[in-house]
Formats: structure tokens, C-alpha cells, sequence
């Protein structure tokens, strides 16, 4: 009977969403809900987790409840904890969910919601939340530890040290594009630059409370950062509104750069407890926070798609990102559908936490459908506004001009048709002077999200106060992301640069912290500045960079996850991993080798060069260069862009030919060869 | 049906505490006290700032 009652609901769900599927497909009229869009992910998610996350979890991977978890094994209160698999549900959530999924999926809003829509959903069921499971499993079975000892463990040293070299590369890419995102969003904005610098001593506050005046109590001192934080907004409303004031904080994208460059310095060299861990509570909750009220103000405004499902851009000429859906489409959105970086998170503090091998697959798979539809969300609120207005917010200035006027022309001959006060109306309703080519995601998705929430709250009275606490969430998260990496690369750069030079190992003496913590500062600061004096925008060169960088970890993790599966001679299931790894691979060495070989100069690094290149030697000046050396700057950029797409590239051709070599190896013998932790069961009664 | 909200309410704090690193205090005095009677468990203060370094001291890193 209770299995009956069970299938039934199961066919419900599967009903909703098919019904869902088929009115976002077939509808051709004004009005497609953006609840529909949440219930088709949702059933998309409710189904793929009973039938596939659950296969792989009973079949695939046998997984055994029975089995001691490190946390039990290693248990010291501390690193390794059994905890409740809800309580570990947040946590893992919260240290997988960043910019990422809220960025990729509004740049991939040109060609329309529902390319975007199909990927995410694509994505996450067959590669990123198996990625993220699988490998929490396999780190779960060997005491928790981290992918580079994974891959050196299960497929050798050197592609170990290899895997380790592009995870360091990954990271300067990452820091590099989220701080851009941040110059785009506060460049020539007073408002928001004063509220993000407020963050700053609200931090410091904060850390000096917990550190001496109440030690430990996160929580009333995150309730009065919290109450900070609002009256900083509200602040820099007026701040906005005063001349005087307004010119303090008003500056350009080059000195925004420089000042980040020096914050993120200063940043990592400070002591943890000082900024770091006190803007890392705020931002975490207020993350939690605002995704939630996202999706309750999606759910209760119930706003309908402005966007197409498809637009003309499908050709590949649209003017955010340039290249074909394929593969580009694919490296746009990562996180959501699939991210690397969740491998190094799923390896890190969650297998040691995990209380039961039975509940991996809620914690791995289960949460990154929630990141997923974290992506579909940020899809919606890039959806939900004005076409126009996305791509006036979305274009760079080189292509649409600067000006209101110059931007409608331009956007309405494309086919979506705009005027220029409603251009100029849009910034003044979110207290801004100018919106046009606010590249970079933040602004955009801030934009729908004031436009959501002010349906809800407040009306369109409020809808300043929510585009800057959009803003500003962002940016916090994307701040604190900043430091840490920062933080995180010295620490790498330190251990690499140590087996050259002993002595700069030592991570707690001071010049060796302060030549490493520049060093790493310098390689991302660099990429940053590359991409703010872009002419294309710099989104057109790092956020593909990026893309490809991040899919091309994931392959790493589910090269590690197929070689283990042929290990433990599972290999007729190795086709779970084997397939999302194939189609990465499809896509980001198609991507890789157009983004430096392809003609066309918008997409390749190598035919942009030349293009400068010819421009200097017939003695031209291409904007926006405004000199020979700035061009010749420029020729520079896109050979170092070029060098570190094919480093990206040979990294991950070389774990493959490991890949297959260790594949090959364990297919041939006829026991099992992976190095899992031998088997102890888990004591009576352990459970929490 | 008050138990029930009170343990939510516990599960709650922890989850949000967790989310930022600290994991649960108590729990890590009632394993000490069981494993290991003969030493003294760190105060909160220390236990807060142990997991606090070890969160963001050894430079982990963040997600995109």
C-alpha cells in the first residue's frame, strides 16, 4: 500500500513537470510564468534524485551504511564530526553556492531563457551533481582527504602535482573575474561604492567584538552587522544624492581596480579574526538569507518572462559573449550545471562530517540541485526585465555607445525595441546615474532581483534600496571569496615555490607571507586589469577563461571518479562518469582551441593580436587603445590569454592520457586496486 | 509538538553556525569527556578561535 501511495506521488511530480515542460514549449504568446520555469526544474530535480541519484548511490556505488565514516572513525569534536545530515546540508550548501551560478546564467540570457534553461537542468542531473557525489564518496572512503591527494593516490604523482598546478592557475582566473565583476558594478556609482567600502569597518567592528568585548557570540554581532549593513545603504542613498559627497566616492574602472588590488593585499595579510572571519558570517547569512527571499518573491510576484525563449543571438553574434552555443553556451553557465571547483569542496571539510555513507548522496547530489536552481533563479531575474534593458546593461560601450540615445538606436534595431528614457527611467529608479554596459552579471540580476522583490515589498518606491542590497550581497560574498583566495593561493605559491627554496615555506614568517601574498596578487590584479581596459569589455575574455578553466576541473574530478569506479571493478557503471566527462571534454577543448585559434578577433586571442598587430604596423589606432604602447599592451594581453587557454588545455589532456593509462591497467587485473581505507563497522547505536 | 520546535530550533542554530565552520560546541565537550576524561576541554573562547584559524588560517579556499 505505502509502495503504491509512493509511486503516486512520484507520477505526480513527474506529471507537474511535464506539464510545466510542455507550456514553456509550446507557449508561443506574451505570457509564460516564471513559476513555470520553477516547477519544471523542481519535478526536473525531485525525479532526477529518486531515480538517478539514488541509482548511483545503490548501484553504482554500492554504498554501505554499515561502513565507519572518518567522522566516527577520526571523531575529535573538532575537524571530524558526525553531524545531522540537515545541519551538514547547510553547510555543504553554503560553501559550494558563490557568484558563480548567480553570474553565468544572466550573460547566458542573450540567446534567450530556454538554452540556458536546458543546459542547467542537463547539466546538474548527469555531470555536476554526480561530480560533486562522487567525489565526496571517494573522499569520504579515504579519511576525507583532498582532491590533489586523491589524484595522486589513485592515478600517480605527477598527474597529482599537475592537477595541483591548474587548480593554482583556476583560482588567480577566478579571483581575477569575480573582482572584475565587482569593478563593473561599482564603477562611477557613489551609492555603491560607499556601501561596499562601509563593509570594510562594520567587518572590523564586528571581528573586534568577537575577539574581545563577547568572544564567540556570532550571532548578535551578525544581527548588528546586519542592522549596519541596512543603514550603510540607506546612508550612501544620501551620499549619492550630495555633490560633495558623491564626488568622493565616484571613480572609474581602473581606479576601482587599483584599489582592490591593494585591499586584496592588505586583506589576506591581516589577521583572520580581524576582517576576514567577521565579513565571511555577514556574507554567509546574508547569501542564505537573500537566495531564500529570492525564491519567495518569485514564487509570490509570480512575474512573467519579458526575455524570448530563444533569441536571434543563437547564431552566435550576440553582443554579451561571442562564439556559437556550442560549445560556448556550455562553458557560460558552470556553476549550475557543472563546477571543478565543487570537487575541492566535496573533498575537503564535508566527507569529514558526513555521519552515514547512506546520506551522500543528499548531501552531494541533493545539494547541488539546490545550487542548480540557485542558476534558474538568477536565469528568471535576468528574464523578468525588459530585453532592452539587458542588453543596454549587458553590451559593451564599443558596440552600443555610451549614450542613452545611442544605446536605444542601436538595441531597438536588433528587434528589441527600446527607448532611451526608458533607459534613463531604469537608472533612476535604482538610484543610478547610468546602466548602460554594466557588464558582468551582478547588476543585472541586481536589477531583476529589485524588480521581483520591490513587487513584493515596497513597491517601486524601494527599488534603489534593493538594486544597491543586491549589490551590495554580492559584492560582500565576491570580497570575502577574494580574500580567502588570495589567502588560499599564498599558501599554494608558498608550497610550490618551497621545493625550489626552503625557506619560503614557512607560512607564519613574514617576508615569505608578504612575497607570496604579492606574488599571488599580482597574477590575478593582472588578468583584472587586463580585462577592465578590454576592448571588448573584458567579460568576452575572462568569464570564457573562466568557464573553461572550472568545466575543465570537473573533468579532472570525473576522470579520478571513472578511474576509481574501474578500480573497484565496477566498470560496467563507468558509463555515469565516463559520459558527462566525454562532453566536457567535447566542450571545453572545442572552446579552448577557438577561444586562441578562431578568426574571427572577438572569440580568438590569437587573431585579436594580429589585428592589433596590423593596426601598429599601418601606423592605425584602434580604440580603445589610446596610444602605440597600449596597443602593443593589448597584442601582449591575448598572447598571455592564449598561453594560459593551452595550459589549461594541456593540463587536462594529460590526466586524461593518465586517466586512461590507470583505466587500462585495473581493467586488465582481475581484483580490485583502489586504495580505499579498509573496511570498519560502524559501532551500535551510532547515529545523530 | 514544543520538543519537536525546541530540537528545530537547536537544529536551526547549528546549521547556521556550521555553515560558517563552528561546529557544535557541546558536542565537542561530551567527546572529550568520553574519550578523553584526562584532558581538559578547551572554553568556548579557545574552541571558537581554534575553528575560526582553522577555517580560514590554513587558507582554504572559497567557492565561485
Amino acid at each position: 500500500m505505502n509502495k503504491l501511495k509512493e509511486s503516486i506521488g512520484w507520477i505526480a511530480v513527474a506529471l507537474a513537470g511535464a506539464i510545466a515542460f510542455a507550456y514553456i514549449a509550446l507557449n508561443r504568446g506574451e505570457n509564460v510564468s516564471a513559476i513555470s520555469l520553477v516547477v519544471a526544474a523542481v519535478a526536473t530535480y525531485f525525479i532526477a534524485y529518486r531515480y538517478y541519484g539514488l541509482y548511483i548511490a545503490n548501484k553504482v556505488l554500492s554504498v554501505d551504511p554499515t561502513r565507519m565514516t572518518p567522522a566516527w572513525k577520526h571523531n575529535d569534536g573538532l575537524d571530524y564530526v558526525p553531524t545531522n545530515k540537515w545541519v551538514l546540508y547547510g553547510h555543504h550548501f553554503a560553501a559550494i553556492a558563490g557568484a558563480g551560478p548567480l553570474v553565468g546564467p544572466v550573460l547566458a540570457a542573450q540567446m534567450g531563457y530556454l538554452p540556458g534553461m536546458m543546459w542547467i537542468l542537463a547539466g546538474v542531473v548527469l555531470a555536476g551533481a554526480v561530480q560533486d557525489f562522487m567525489v565526496l564518496f571517494i573522499s569520504s572512503r579515504r579519511d576525507g582527504r583532498s582532491l590533489g591527494d586523491l589524484i595522486k593516490t589513485e592515478l600517480g604523482v605527477i598527474p597529482g602535482v599537475i592537477a595541483l598546478f591548474g587548480a593554482f592557475l583556476i583560482m588567480v582566473i577566478i579571483l581575477a573575474v569575480l573582482a572584475m565583476i565587482v569593478v563593473k558594478a561599482l564603477a562611477d556609482s557613489p551609492w555603491g561604492t560607499f556601501t561596499v567600502a562601509a563593509t570594510i569597518p562594520i567587518a572590523i567592528f564586528m571581528g573586534i567584538y568577537l575577539r574581545y568585548i563577547r568572544p564567540g557570540k556570532i550571532g548578535e554581532i551578525s544581527i548588528v552587522g546586519f542592522i549596519l549593513l541596512i543603514a550603510a545603504i540607506l546612508l550612501g542613498g544620501q551620499v549619492a544624492a550630495s555633490p560633495t559627497w558623491s564626488a568622493m566616492f565616484t571613480f572609474d574602472g581602473k581606479q576601482l581596480t587599483w584599489m582592490l588590488i591593494g585591499y586584496g593585499f592588505v586583506a589576506a595579510v591581516l589577521p583572520v579574526w580581524l576582517l576576514l572571519a567577521p565579513r565571511d558570517y555577514l556574507s554567509t547569512f546574508l547569501k542564505i538569507g537573500t537566495i531564500t527571499g529570492l525564491a519567495v518573491g518569485i514564487l509570490f510576484v509570480a512575474p512573467n518572462m519579458q526575455m524570448p525563449p530563444l533569441t536571434k543571438f543563437i547564431d552566435g553574434t550576440g553582443p554579451v559573449w561571442s562564439g556559437s552555443p556550442f560549445p560556448f553556451l556550455f562553458i557560460t553557465i558552470a556553476c549550475g550545471a557543472v563546477s571543478g571547483f565543487h570537487a575541492l569542496i566535496s573533498s575537503g571539510t564535508s566527507p569529514k562530517l558526513l555521519d552515514n555513507e547512506r546520506n551522500a548522496a543528499f548531501i552531494g547530489y541533493g545539494g547541488m540541485l539546490m545550487e542548480s536552481f540557485v542558476a534558474i533563479m538568477a536565469l528568471v531575474a535576468a528574464s523578468v526585465i525588459d530585453p532592452g534593458v539587458y542588453f543596454a546593461m549587458n553590451s559593451p560601450g564599443a558596440v552600443i555607445g555610451k549614450t542613452a540615445v545611442e544605446a536605444a538606436q542601436v538595441i531597438s534595431q536588433w528587434g528589441f525595441v527600446i527607448t532611451p528614457d526608458v533607459l534613463l527611467q531604469t537608472a533612476t529608479d535604482v538610484g543610478e546615474k547610468s546602466i548602460i554596459s554594466r557588464a558582468g552579471g551582478a547588476p543585472t540580476l541586481a536589477v531583476g532581483m529589485a524588480h521581483i522583490i520591490s513587487g513584493a515589498l515596497g513597491g517601486k518606491g524601494m527599488m534603489a534600496f534593493w538594486y544597491h542590497f543586491a549589490i551590495l550581497f554580492e559584492a560582500l560574498f565576491i570580497l570575502t571569496a577574494v580574500d580567502a583566495g588570495t589567502r588560499a593561493g599564498r599558501f599554494m605559491l608558498q608550497d610550490l615555490l618551497g621545493t625550489f627554496i626552503p625557506s619560503l615555506k614557512r607560512t607564519d614568517k613574514l617576508v615569505p607571507n608578504l612575497l607570496a601574498t604579492g606574488l599571488c596578487v599580482m597574477f590575478w590584479g593582472y588578468f583584472l586589469y587586463q580585462g577592465v581596459v578590454d576592448p571588448l569589455g573584458g567579460i568576452n575574455t575572462l568569464w570564457p577563461l573562466f568557464g573553461v578553466a572550472n568545466q575543465m576541473l570537473a573533468a579532472v574530478a570525473l576522470i579520478l571518479c571513472t578511474v576509481v569506479l574501474f578500480k573497484m571493478k565496477r566498470e560496467r557503471y563507468a558509463w555515469v562518469t565516463i559520459l558527462p566527462t566525454c562532453w566536457l571534454l567535447a566542450c571545453t577543448l572545442t572552446a579552448g582551441w577557438q577561444k586562441i585559434f578562431h578568426a574571427k578577433p572577438s572569440i580568438g586571442f590569437l587573431a585579436q593580436a594580429s589585428r592589433y598587430s596590423k593596426a601598429i604596423e599601418s601606423g592605425q589606432l584602434l580604440a580603445p587603445a589610446k596610444s602605440v604602447a597600449q596597443m602593443q599592451q593589448v597584442v601582449l594581453n591575448q598572447y598571455i590569454d592564449a598561453g594560459l587557454c593551452a595550459l589549461f588545455m594541456f593540463v587536462v589532456i594529460s590526466i586524461l592520457f593518465f586517466g586512461v593509462r590507470a583505466c587500462m591497467k585495473a581493467y586488465a587485473l582481475n581484483h580490485r586496486t583502489d586504495k580505499e581505507t579498509t573496511f570498519e563497522a560502524l559501532p551500535e547505536g551510532a547515529s545523530v | 509538538m514544543f520538543s519537536d520546535l525546541a530540537k528545530m530550533g537547536k537544529y536551526l542554530g547549528q546549521a547556521a553556525k556550521m555553515m560558517v565552520g563552528q561546529p557544535d560546541y557541546e558536542a565537542y565537550v561530551q567527546h572529550m569527556r568520553l574519550t578523553h576524561p584526562e584532558r581538559t576541554p578547551m572554553t568556548y573562547e579557545e574552541f571558537f578561535r581554534e575553528r575560526e584559524n582553522a577555517r580560514y588560517g590554513g587558507g582554504s579556499g572559497k567557492c565561485c
